[in-house]
């Protein structure tokens, strides 16, 4: 039977795609909307290849048994949505402390509290900026479409090995529940067992903890843990830039919302301004350089558009040290910031008619 | 003349415990009198006599035993309080020919992680539990544990463990051995000889057990903890055998390994074939090669199409059509349902975007180029959407009169009542779709393009249906 690698696939079901594709071999998760169609792709997709997927009793227990694939050598994920990965980052943090490597996928909702189950981006602040106890971070790769659902999760899998960390994609509800076109990657085979794995073709001596009672020690694996970190933010920043060549202002935003953003540069550029659009595609490591050039080039403000109270727009004035003025366009509670009124908020900013 | 050792470490540990920090490499840090020396002793013994060191993973918790991994010599993992039934799962699962031992306390595994040791129980995963019960905190400082005796004097009950308040102390040999799953379950006390005699048993059949894939096996130790309980050797040993056993009573709760066949778990497969055939779709006919592009003006621009309706008339699968339709000829395409309470009952949408450049915002909620509405609310609710020069196509079984504007292009169907006619309500969808069509047809396209269409929704119906073919027929 001839076979394409052209698809039409939900978001959600790309990141599945995608973990396989990259020879992921465990996938463990607990229901929750609105990223359950991820758990429902692993559980038909997972077994019939042999891989394995449980339905974990718990956010809880899913990222232990994560952190317990991961020691034993294993490329293990799991997925849930903001509320499941505030339980699960006890788990995060040990994964961290552990220096394992994970992947773990955040499907948006609205917040805080029960919230509701429309698109949010109101995780920022507890995905980014550590989320769990202790002095630790994730890198955190943020998708903006369905395409990149799938090759972001790949590359989840090869930074999480490259540093020993868990690798958080971060999306939200509407890049889940949405089809688009793809072109699957193709597939690679088993990582190879890493040296440190508690399994028996490696070093007996081996062990995995994250407990040092010394407070020398831990100040010791502390410092080492933010080299890695001062590492990866000098390596791994990614930004997709759009018409920002000659650009006077820029949105910056990510995920779905970075898709209305687009749209709206494309509507003002009709009319004659010049506004381009830094999408980050990853959020740790925020792309501070690709901000800094453009602050470089000219241009003379930002328009973080974003669906939360206002979280990686902190991350984008430190990161010119605020130089230039950055202006949040926002909504929340699940709503969609649409492109008429992301034009009307830059208009209104700037006096435009 | 050879060393006579007359008193030795069981070789299933390091002889030299380098995993322990400190200048101190040949001690324990346990407390003198504490039982967990006397239960390690047994398992390292076990571990040596079964051959099992190279493939046993220790999965040590939070609590007194947090260092056990110092000590065994086999893989350790430390796990975060409470959580080591979680991470046993996962390696036994991944490594299935591993012995997989979950070392728990009484706070770790009956309070803060009672739920995980319960539910990988039920579901009988190969591992072997060593539970130590001690009724009280030991790590932490004396504090009541869920083992706690009543009347016991704790830092957390100063007044005696009040049953109206925090009540009885857990069994968990009484309550795992009530799941079908597990295969063996025993309650031992580190007390006296032959007590400790019977625990060593008790530990060499819970191993066996899991060398032998038969499953769940969990033995709980009442163990001495004299530093907390401000006992001696001898009131210690009282406490267990004489308080602690009347309310936890000593014994197998159930042991019905040799009825149960060995535990088998699929293998992990990387066949490159194996995983295009999965994953990878059929290739259908009626493709066009990666240049094709319609020529027709319309499809030169974004195009924003809006479908709504009840919950059930197919909305979700007319828009899935359409996309489908757009991808086999070249578009990159976007779907985006309304998803979530609103689709169980109520109203349905979808938005389904055309572009040959990037798909900027996935939602069709503003100068829609195409709306179809399959009920009033729909009409209510999204006419507002359609661009002032946009096409409305609408069932006009349920719908009357639209108030559209001037410029707008309207299609009335009487869908519902077409597809009733040809015996088939739910088929509605599918006479809006050939509605499009035609309409598309007959105002957009040139010739060669109209034929095109008509290949191009053949081959997203089998396309779409593939999973259920006597749809697509």
């Amino acid at each position: 039977m001839k076979r394409t690698n052209k698809i039409l696939l939900k978001g959600n079901e790309a990141v599945v795609y995608g973990a396989l594709l990259a020879g992921c071999e465990c996938y463990f998760g607990y229901p929750i909307t609105p990223a359950s169609e991820i758990a429902h792709t692993a559980a038909r997709l997972f077994p019939k290849l042999g891989r394995i997927f449980i339905q974990a009793e718990c956010e809880i227990a899913s990222i232990n048994m994560v952190l317990g694939a991961s020691a034993a050598g294993r490329r293990a994920m799991t997925a849930s949505s903001g509320l499941g990965i505030s339980l699960k980052q006890e788990g995060v943090s040990y994964i961290a402390g552990s220096e394992l490597p994970a992947v773990i996928i955040d499907v948006m909702r609205g917040g805080p509290g029960l919230g509701n189950i429309a698109p949010e981006q109101a995780d920022y602040n507890q995905i980014v900026k550590g989320g769990g106890h202790g002095s630790y971070k994730c890198i955190v790769l943020a998708p903006g479409s369905v395409q990149e659902m799938c090759d972001l999760t790949v590359l989840a899998f090869d930074l999480a090995d490259k540093y020993r960390t868990p690798v958080y994609v971060l999306t939200d509800g509407m890049i889940g529940q949405m089809m688009e076109k793809l072109e699957l990657p193709e597939p690679k085979g088993r990582r190879p067992l890493p040296e440190w794995a508690l399994n028996r073709e490696c070093p007996k001596a081996n062990c995995i903890a994250s407990i040092y009672l010394d407070t020398g020690d831990l100040e010791k694996v502390n410092i080492r843990l933010n080299k890695k970190y001062d590492e990866i933010k000098k390596n791994e920043q990614r930004a997709e830039e759009y018409h920002m060549e000659d650009a006077e202002y820029a949105f910056v935003a990510y995920g779905i919302s970075s898709r209305m953003a687009r749209t709206a540069v494309d509507e003002l550029r009709s009319e004659g301004m010049k506004i381009g659009l830094i999408r980050p595609q990853t959020l740790f490591p925020f792309p501070a350089d690709a901000l800094n050039r453009a602050v470089d080039r000219g241009v003379k403000e930002f328009f973080c558009v974003e669906m939360s109270n206002g979280q990686m727009i902190d991350d984008v004035k430190l990161s010119i040290e605020c130089r230039r003025p950055v202006t949040l366009i926002n909504r929340m509670g699940g709503n969609v910031p649409s492109v008429e009124e992301i034009i009307q908020a830059v208009k209104a900013k700037l006096g435009v008619k | 003349m050879a060393d006579v050792v007359k008193f030795a470490k069981p070789a299933g540990f390091f002889d030299t415990f380098v995993r322990r920090p400190g200048p101190i490499k040949k001690n324990m840090h346990y407390c003198p009198g504490c039982g967990h020396g006397i239960l390690h002793k047994l398992i390292a013994e076990a571990m040596a006599d079964f051959k099992i060191k190279d493939h046993t993973v220790l999965i040590a918790p939070v609590g007194c035993a947090v260092f056990a991994y110092y000590y065994f010599d086999c893989y350790g993992v430390s796990s975060p309080h409470g959580r080591a039934p979680a991470i046993a799962t996962a390696i036994s699962r991944t490594n299935p020919d591993d012995v997989v031992i979950s070392y728990q306390g009484d706070g770790d595994l009956a309070s803060i992680g009672f739920n995980h040791i319960l539910q990988a129980a039920n579901r009988g995963e190969n591992m072997t539990v060593f539970f130590v019960n001690n009724a009280i905190y030991g790590m932490t400082g004396g504090q009541m544990a869920p083992t706690t005796l009543p009347g016991q004097v704790t830092q957390t009950s100063p007044w005696g463990r009040s049953v109206e308040e925090t009540g009885y102390p857990i069994k968990v040999c009484e309550m795992i051995s009530q799941f079908e799953a597990p295969v063996y379950v025993e309650r031992c006390a580190l007390s006296t000889v032959p007590n400790i005699m019977k625990a060593r048993n008790a530990v060499r059949k819970a191993i066996q057990n899991s060398m032998n894939k038969k499953g769940f096996s969990l033995v709980e130790f009442l163990s001495g903890c004299p530093v907390n309980l401000k006992m001696n050797a001898e009131q210690m040993n009282a406490f267990l055998n004489e308080k602690m056993t009347k309310f936890f009573p000593l014994g197998v709760y159930k042991d019905v390994a040799d009825e149960r066949a060995p535990v088998h778990h699929p293998v992990p497969t990387f066949d490159r074939e194996k995983v295009i055939e999965t994953l990878y779709p059929q290739a259908f006919d009626h493709a066009v090669e990666d240049n094709f592009r319609y020529k027709s003006p319309v499809f030169q621009k974004e195009c924003k199409v809006k479908i709504s309706g009840f919950g059930g008339q197919g909305v979700l699968s007319l828009g899935h059509v359409m996309a489908v339709m757009g991808k086999l000829r070249n578009f990159n395409v976007s779907w985006l349902p309304s998803y979530g309470p609103e689709m169980r009952g109520g109203t349905a949408n979808c938005s389904v975007v055309f572009s040959h450049k990037h798909v900027g915002s996935p939602q069709a909620d503003y100068n829609c180029d195409l709306m179809i509405c399959m009920n009033q609310p729909s009409v209510d609710k999204f006419l507002g959407q359609l661009s002032p020069k946009g096409v409305l196509v609408y069932d006009a079984s349920t719908i009357s009169n639209p108030p559209t504007g001037p410029e707008q292009t309207v299609y009335g169907i009487r869908a519902s009542d077409i597809a009733a006619e040809m015996g088939n309500q739910k088929m509605a969808n599918s006479v809006i779709l050939g509605a499009v069509i035609q309409m598309m047809q007959e105002c957009l396209m040139n010739e060669d393009e109209k034929d095109d269409l008509d290949r191009a929704v053949e081959a997203a119906l089998n396309e779409s249906f593939a999973s259920k073919p006597e749809l697509a027929a």
